[in-house]
């Protein structure tokens, strides 16, 4: 299949339909999953997948569709829908397509690698994953062990000409432990990511579930305090997601980020500087172009401290008459695209985690937290959530402490943060993330 | 509609039983979708699509083998089929011929929402504007949001099971912004059900009303307590806490790998003789209701706890054949891209006795938590997080000031034993469920409910 020629006849077809403007996205992915309990497999997956998606402009309205029937009928169906779709919306005259298009070269978004890899040799991979966390001494159980990958092709066309394509691949495996029976049990996750299995540490994978459930065991209710806080990269990674969506041009445009007005403001300590780059051929998310056929870019978000910039699309930037930072991100080919971040980088300090350690000196480190997304308000950025971890004491990780809530507001947390730590990792929450631990100079504990 | 003839279904099945297996199945649906939403005044992103697609699977001892395509197209479905049984190395096995369509109900659609005109859609979105921001000045923003779909399912077993169901489910949510000097607020409601465009259309201003005065309550509100406090959960989507703390326990996968809290519990007293608990997807037109699961077992009420003692998991096919138990109706799945696995359907405490003043009334100092904005829980140690949305203090027996920020942390096992009392206003919410990267809709719900108590975690 040639998704670039479909994408463009689905162009072709919603302009035949009477749309002003027109773009489709097409995509095409196989995939691989595999779940291994207990030494067996539990449940291996084969699938492929295609469809397209299209939206139409008509005098300045926008309307979406998408199928997965290809075929010329098919297309002119979903174009259809799109053109019929957008009557209903009401005119906006910052929508449209972008004013100019392009594709950034990106090299190391494919491996070669997965191809050659056998399923058998696959689920060997998994079996290892799930091997080396039940070799921890104190384990007593591996719920799963998982490996995941994907082969993908997207082409984007438009009506003002543009049309382009890339292959990507991704592979992942991840596996959770648990520690200690009945009330104290305790789990731990150890994942990784990268383009091809042979670039995944089944060995490491299993032995950081291992080790994150064993270090929780005999967790108890700390009392509560205000002290220094050490956030693991998993949760510096959350609250980057979470910090990177109030960055979206569109949730400042529309009064619902708290950074509306503050762009230009020292809103975090000067150590913190996070950009969202699509060029990182390391980043799950990177990729040539946008989702409205715009180049792939490096943005700095927040350098020296101050707030730079917003993440924009073509219409949000039209409408805060900018350019576009190349931001318009799509979940699939069902989904129009939004503003919405590529992979977001904080950049690494200098110490690792037991200097942060050393430098909270008696503190908490928090290695999870639960309920982000409900705990925080978005606009005023005040949050109150679950988190699990252990006391720092004496500089150490010390005593493991569960329900337990850590609250403070985002801006604070930001302008709080004493040092950033220099081992940075993707970790797959909050989007696409880079982060290394961070520490922060205090916030308030609510247990006993 | 049908979407695979019987005996299309019957070839499939025997290529994936060609290498043997256990049992095999062939799943189709027929999807579509629309929604539409108003943001800052404006009615936007209409966007609706269709999908065609199948899954089949093999399932050999405690193995599942399965791959899925899109369309519905002979050469497609045998090569899923072929591709399940690559991984089996046995006699082949005859599927058993397939029964008549056993067809899933009970769920009456009157209109169904793809006859009604966008246009009548876009107006119940601006009339929820207009009662949202007419209700105060203060009211400065509101995202209102509708989204309909239709599920056409057909399963096929190699046990000879053929069952079909026809699911229509619309959704209307409401999101208002507050503002007051420089404080700014937002509060939520919604209304779904497995109905047709008629639950929208009775009154749907009343969900922007609600949304509205949540956003308000909150800008008078004073930052939460902290520490461990006598709470009072309130009706419909109060039922989170039931689902999160105790529902996911409950689902066999996690029972069956000890990652769950409620293992060797059957049968134990686990809360006051008076709470009893249900998991029904057969409650007509609910939320979380279907006609048959996605595995082709008929919904059904399973009564979870009963006088205090826990009853039953949760089981979908696989799990149930594991432990010789009988399915439960629990074997859902977000499309035909995802294996079920045992999922909550609507679930719910019974109502009991006393009113929600009552149980205000005996409490000197706590908390009163209306609704929440989402929860999680780790189903191994029982440990769960609530963010409530909207909640006030209880002095003296009274309700007096709301209060922002407030979450909720406890294990399921402690908050059940400490349930001392339960209202009779049940009611039912709808709500998406995220499980092992599949969502599907679950209906939460429950009465009024006392907790002796438990640890709120504030910012004051």
């Amino acid at each position: 299949v040639n998704l670039e020629a479909l994408a463009g006849r689905a162009v072709e077809l919603a302009g035949d339909a009477g749309a002003t403007d027109a773009e489709a996205w097409a995509e095409e992915a196989t995939s691989r999953r595999i779940r291994v309990y207990d030494g067996e497999v539990e449940s291996l997956s084969d699938a492929g997948g295609r469809g397209i998606g299209v939206r139409a402009f008509v005098d300045g309205r926008s309307g979406y569709a998408y199928g997965t029937d290809l075929s010329d009928a098919g297309l002119a169906e979903v174009a259809g829908a799109a053109r019929a779709a957008a009557e209903a919306a009401d005119p906006d005259e910052f929508d449209g397509l972008p004013d100019q298009f392009g594709a950034t070269e990106l090299d190391g978004l494919e491996s070669p690698v997965l191809r050659e890899w056998t399923t058998e040799r696959k689920v060997e991979l998994t079996l290892a994953v799930e091997r080396a966390a039940r070799a921890r001494p104190g384990v007593t159980q591996v719920e799963n062990a998982v490996y995941s990958d994907a082969e993908g092709s997207v082409a984007l066309a438009n009506s003002r000409g543009f049309s382009s394509g890339y292959d990507a691949t991704q592979a992942w495996a991840y596996a959770s432990a648990f520690a200690g029976e009945g009330a104290d049990l305790m789990t731990g996750l150890g994942v990784q990511l990268a383009r091809d299995p042979g670039s995944l540490d089944a060995e490491a994978i299993g032995a950081e579930a291992a080790d994150r459930a064993l270090a929780l065991v005999g967790a108890r209710q700390p009392e509560s305090r205000r002290c220094p806080v050490v956030l693991d990269a998993f949760v510096a990674a959350s609250f980057i997601g979470f910090i990177g969506s109030m960055l979206s041009a569109d949730a400042v445009q529309r009064g619902r980020s708290l950074f509306a007005e503050r762009e230009g403001d020292e809103i975090a300590d000067p150590a913190l500087a996070l950009v969202d780059d699509a060029t990182d051929p390391g980043g799950p998310a990177s990729a040539p172009f946008d989702g409205e056929g715009s180049p792939a870019r490096r943005t700095e978000l927040i350098g020296g401290g101050r707030l730079l910039t917003f993440l924009f699309d073509a219409r949000t930037a039209r409408k805060a008459k900018r350019s576009t930072t190349g931001n318009a991100v799509r979940g699939s080919y069902r989904s129009a695209p939004s503003v919405g971040t590529t992979n977001l980088v904080l950049d690494p300090g200098e110490h690792d985690l037991a200097g942060l350690f050393q430098a909270a000196g008696d503190g908490l480190y928090v290695t999870d937290v639960a309920g982000l997304h409900s705990g925080v308000n978005p606009i005023s950025g005040t949050f109150s959530v679950g988190a699990t971890g252990r006391l720092i004491e004496g500089g150490e990780a010390g005593t493991p402490v569960r329900e337990l809530t850590i609250a403070s507001d985002l801006v604070s947390m930001l302008q709080a943060v004493r040092e950033v730590g220099s081992e940075a990792r993707w970790v797959p929450f909050g989007g696409s993330v880079k982060a290394p631990p961070v520490l922060v100079a205090e916030m308030a504990i609510s247990g006993s | 509609v049908t979407l695979v003839e019987p005996a299309l279904a019957e070839r499939v099945l025997e290529r994936a039983l060609a290498r043997g297996g256990d049992f095999a199945e062939l799943y189709a649906e027929g999807r579509r979708s629309f929604g539409i939403s108003l943001d800052d005044g404006r009615v936007e992103r209409p966007s609706g699509g269709r999908e065609l697609g199948a899954c089949v699977r093999v399932v050999q001892g405690d193995s599942t083998y399965y791959g899925y395509v899109d369309g519905l197209a002979e050469e497609d479905l045998l090569r899923v089929a072929e591709s399940a049984s690559q991984a089996l190395r046995a006699e082949a096995r005859e599927p058993v011929a397939l029964e008549p369509l056993h067809r899933g109900g009970g769920h009456a659609v009157a209109t169904h929402p793809e006859d009604v005109a966008v246009d009548e859609k876009a107006a119940v979105l601006r009339a929820c504007d207009e009662r949202a921001r007419g209700l105060s000045g203060e009211i400065t923003q509101a995202r209102v949001g509708y989204a309909e779909g239709r599920r056409q399912v057909e399963v096929f077993g190699s046990d000879g099971r053929a069952a079909a169901d026809d699911r229509t489910r619309v959704r209307l949510s409401v999101q208002a912004v507050a503002r007051r000097d420089g404080r700014v607020e937002t509060g939520g409601d919604n209304r779904g059900g497995h109905a047709g465009w008629e639950l929208v259309a009775a009154d749907p201003e009343q969900v922007a009303e609600k949304a509205a005065q949540r956003a308000l309550a909150l800008l008078d509100a004073i930052d939460a307590p902290t520490g461990r406090l006598p709470v009072v959960v309130g009706n419909a989507f109060g039922g989170v806490l039931l689902h999160e703390a105790v529902g996911h326990g409950l689902e066999a996968d996690a029972v069956q790998k000890r990652a769950s809290i409620y293992a060797g519990r059957m049968g134990d007293q686990l809360a006051a003789p008076f709470v009893t608990a249900y998991d029904d997807g057969s409650r007509p037109n609910a939320w979380g209701s279907d006609g048959i699961d996605d595995e082709g077992t008929p919904t059904q009420r399973t009564t979870i706890i009963e006088d205090g003692r826990l009853t039953s998991y949760l089981y979908d096919l696989v799990t149930a054949r594991r432990e010789g138990a009988q399915p439960t109706g629990n074997g859902r799945r977000e499309s035909f891209r995802h294996v079920p696995v045992p999922r909550m359907t609507n679930t719910f405490f019974a109502p009991g006795d006393a009113t929600p003043e009552e149980l205000i009334g005996e409490i000197e100092r706590g908390l009163y938590a209306v609704s929440f904005g989402g929860g999680q829980v780790e189903p191994a140690t029982g440990d769960f997080v609530f963010g409530v949305s909207e909640g006030y203090l209880i002095e003296n027996g009274k309700v007096t000031a709301p209060v922002r920020n407030a979450t909720l942390v406890g294990n399921g096992i402690e908050a059940l034993a400490a349930i001392d009392g339960i209202a009779g206003d049940l009611d039912i919410a709808s709500g998406i469920c995220g499980k092992g990267g599949q969502s599907v809709p679950a209906g939460v719900g429950q009465p009024h409910v006392r907790l002796r108590e438990l640890t709120v975690g504030g910012t004051a």
